[in-house]
């Protein structure tokens, strides 16, 4: 049944994120971006929300909630409301979790869920992306080979979040015409991890490089054990957490425009008075909601346990050139302002660039 | 709960709704190309398929609310064609400002015929406010004198509702709305109009001259000028909420069709769609279409979003500018850049695809251009009257 109605809990989940963006999250984000780095008592405070414990069982020290996509779709727009590097850093240890939840075998789950159910930050991470450019999600170029009865993995890996301290990476490796994920511990033989990358945008979320030079590792630690990794459904969950950060990304771009237009005077009037602000503002609403909308399809396809490759595939496309020109749009509605590190649209101008080409780092 | 799926029931329908629709498109050309005749009222196929309205009973509240599903159902109809139908439900615009607007006398009177809605004139479009035919009461009859254009189903429908003015002096508070009937002396129908597309719809200009009409066919009876408030034309308005999303949704079911025949061809020649992310290796002609689709997926969406606040009983009048905004924009975009796909084939009319290019240009004009409704949005967004905005 086609509805937009999200169920109560939903509802409650998203006006406590709602505030916490706006309390908590908006005010430190300038501050984290000058800095390049985000304070260990704000990554603290952002996991007692529980984003990567709430849906892990009971058993493993999680809360047992139901596993939503949809939920965290809700949230995740919230947060990157807030401010979308603070949200990728909340959302990069979930997508490890929420993959061993939804992938792993019970040795995986027994051994890595209780990680995330402790009460300081833990990070843990997808080492999806590769240096270059070409490079495609599916089309990985780092390599698992048989040995034994495991695997040797060779290659490189960029844009790793929280590559300096994750306990965990998830490497995703071409595997005999096939591709899986491996579960890699960073004190595997063989791994090392580079200095840290400074990027456009996202400034403060800490990432780096990561290279396996012939990286041994056994059958077990293959995600989804014997069975392999369903590779093509983390890909959705990271396009949808993309394009939820995304959409929440572009309504902070036009809620913080709407005023100024208002505010701000020339030739006797607001220039929001004008059909060349006004049209472009009635446009950015126009793309935030279908971005929204593409999203949530795609969440509820993968919350009823489809791989929702075409969906999120749209909503990810859409939502990273359409949230880019929101982000340009206003900076141009702000005119110089929107060129001073004062405001913050120049800062999300350069964060929805970042985020639309960062397939395989965040999830839901 | 957020849910896109259909249920068995609305499957059902979509897929009646389709089957009839590629019936219709059968007829499409014949009436695109024969434009001084009129599409018959039902067609003999009509015989092997049950009324879709049959299709309405069983329906639960575990199935998609019908407002949602009857957006999906506009799409599905001119999916096939915009024009042609199994058979023609009754009634047009006008009977739905009657039942909005009119009094119970009125309904009672009225209900049986089908009724156009004359507002656009030449000189006055999407600002009604302009309207120039008048409407000067002498005794117990009024007398209508002007032009209106672009009246739909203004051929054969059997009556009208006609915006004109009774007090030029009042601005948009002096238009009233007006019941005049077929055969009416002075009330002529000019001519059929020839159009760029949906060459096969009556679409009628109407002349009135001297026009006579009883007192009591002013819809709603209120012959009052509201002071200071757009009073009756607000009335008027309100059935514009209700049709904007059908108006796009009509609008991507063609361009929907459009989609489809065009990933068929490409198909054919061994150029297949993939969602799997293969960006760098993929031809533009797959990168095009796969923008294409995503923006037919947006639209579709905020129709969507608009008709199930409606549904849940809450205001659209936001949401009903923003679907039509996106849609008009999207539909172009998609016809125009599926001939591009196509190439000369795209423009050949041994294909509907140069005809749905044509026909889905409407969208993005009538019901409020994309700049009407973007000014609509613009307003809700920034909390400005028609004063601070225009």
């Amino acid at each position: 049944m086609i509805s937009f109605q999200p169920t109560e809990e939903q509802e409650v989940a998203r006006d406590a994120l709602r505030e916490f963006a706006e309390q908590v999250l908006r005010p430190a984000a300038r501050e984290c971006d000058e800095a390049a780095q985000i304070p260990q008592a704000l990554l603290d405070q952002v996991w007692e929300l529980g984003l990567a414990s709430t849906s892990v069982p009971e058993t493993y020290g999680g809360g047992g909630e139901e596993r939503s996509p949809v939920t965290l779709a809700l949230v995740a727009e919230e947060l990157a409301w807030g401010d979308a590097t603070l949200a990728a850093a909340a959302l990069a240890p979930v997508a490890f979790a929420n993959a061993i939840l939804d992938q792993g075998t019970e040795a995986q789950r027994r051994e890595l869920l209780p990680l995330f159910c402790g009460s300081s930050f833990h990070a843990a991470s997808l080492a999806w992306i590769e240096p270059g450019p070409a490079f495609e999600p599916l089309l990985p170029r780092t390599l698992a080979e048989p040995k034994g009865s495991g695997f040797v993995l060779s290659g490189a890996k960029t844009f790793v979040p929280f590559a300096d301290r994750a306990s965990h990476f998830l490497v995703v490796c071409r595997n005999n015409g096939s591709h899986d994920a491996f579960i890699v511990p960073r004190d595997a033989r063989g791994l090392s991890v580079s200095e840290p990358e400074k990027n456009l945008g996202l400034r403060a979320l800490p990432t780096a490089a990561i290279e396996l030079e012939r990286v041994e590792l056994p059958a077990s630690a293959r995600l989804g054990g014997e069975a392999g990794t369903d590779l093509r459904r983390l890909l959705g969950h990271s396009r949808v957490a993309l394009a939820a950060a995304m959409t929440g990304l572009s309504r902070a771009v036009v809620e913080y425009a709407i005023p100024y237009a208002k505010d701000r005077e020339a030739f006797g009037q607001a220039i929001a008075q004008k059909q060349g602000i006004a049209f472009k503002l009635a446009d950015m609403h126009i793309e935030t909601e279908s971005m929204r909308w593409l999203t949530w399809k795609a969440a509820s396809q993968l919350e009823q346990g489809a791989d929702a490759l075409q969906a999120s595939h749209h909503a990810r496309a859409y939502a990273a050139s359409q949230s880019m020109r929101v982000a340009d749009e206003g900076v141009q509605v702000l005119g110089g302002h929107g060129f001073i590190r004062e405001h913050p649209v120049e800062m999300w101008y350069r964060n929805a660039r970042t985020l639309g080409v960062l397939e395989g780092t965040i999830g839901v | 709960m957020i849910d896109f799926s259909l249920t068995e029931k609305d499957r059902q329908l979509l897929d009646q709704v389709r089957a009839e629709a590629l019936i219709c498109r059968k007829y499409a050309r014949y009436y695109d190309e024969h434009e001084e005749e009129f599409i018959p009222d039902e067609f003999p196929e009509a015989d092997d398929f049950p009324n879709v309205y049959a299709h309405f009973a069983g329906r639960t509240e575990q199935d998609t609310s019908m407002p949602v599903i009857s957006m999906l159902l506009s799409a599905g109809q001119t999916w096939g064609d915009y024009s042609v139908r199994l058979r023609r439900a009754k009634g047009g615009l006008g009977n739905a400002a009657l039942r909005a607007s009119g009094t119970r006398e009125q309904q009672e009177q009225w209900k049986g015929l089908t009724l156009a809605m004359a507002i656009t004139e030449p000189g006055c479009g999407s600002d009604p406010s302009m309207v120039q035919t008048t409407a000067v009461l002498d005794g117990d009859e009024w007398v209508l004198n002007g032009e209106k254009i672009f009246v739909t189903t203004g051929c054969k429908a059997e009556g009208v509702v006609v915006w004109a003015t009774i007090d030029k002096s009042a601005g948009r508070a002096g238009i009233k709305s007006f019941l005049v009937q077929k055969g009416t002396p002075g009330f002529t129908v000019a001519h059929k109009e020839k159009k760029l597309g949906i060459r096969a719809d009556d679409t009628a200009a109407y002349v009135f001259r001297d026009c006579r009409i009883p007192r009591a066919n002013l819809l709603g009876g209120d012959e009052t000028i509201p002071k200071r408030s757009s009073g009756g034309f607000k009335g008027v308005l309100k059935t514009f909420n209700m049709t904007r999303p059908a108006v796009a949704a009509g609008g991507l079911g063609m361009a929907r069709a459009a989609l489809d025949f065009t990933r068929d061809q490409l198909r054919e020649v061994g150029v297949e769609i993939e969602y799997g992310g293969r960006a760098h290796s993929q031809s533009a002609v797959v990168a095009k279409f796969l923008e294409l689709e995503a923006l037919v997926e947006a639209a579709e969406l905020t129709v969507l979003r608009a008709a199930w606040l409606s549904g849940e009983g809450k205001s659209n009048n936001l949401e009903a500018s923003v679907c039509k905004a996106k849609t008009g924009t999207v539909v172009r975009q998609v016809t125009q850049g599926c001939i591009e796909l196509l190439g000369p084939m795209g423009v050949s009319r041994d294909h509907l695809l140069e005809k749905w290019f044509r026909d889905v240009r409407i969208t993005d004009i009538y019901e409020g251009t994309g700049e009407i409704q973007r000014m609509i949005t613009a307003r809700e967004l920034l909390g400005y009257t028609r004063a601070e905005l225009n």
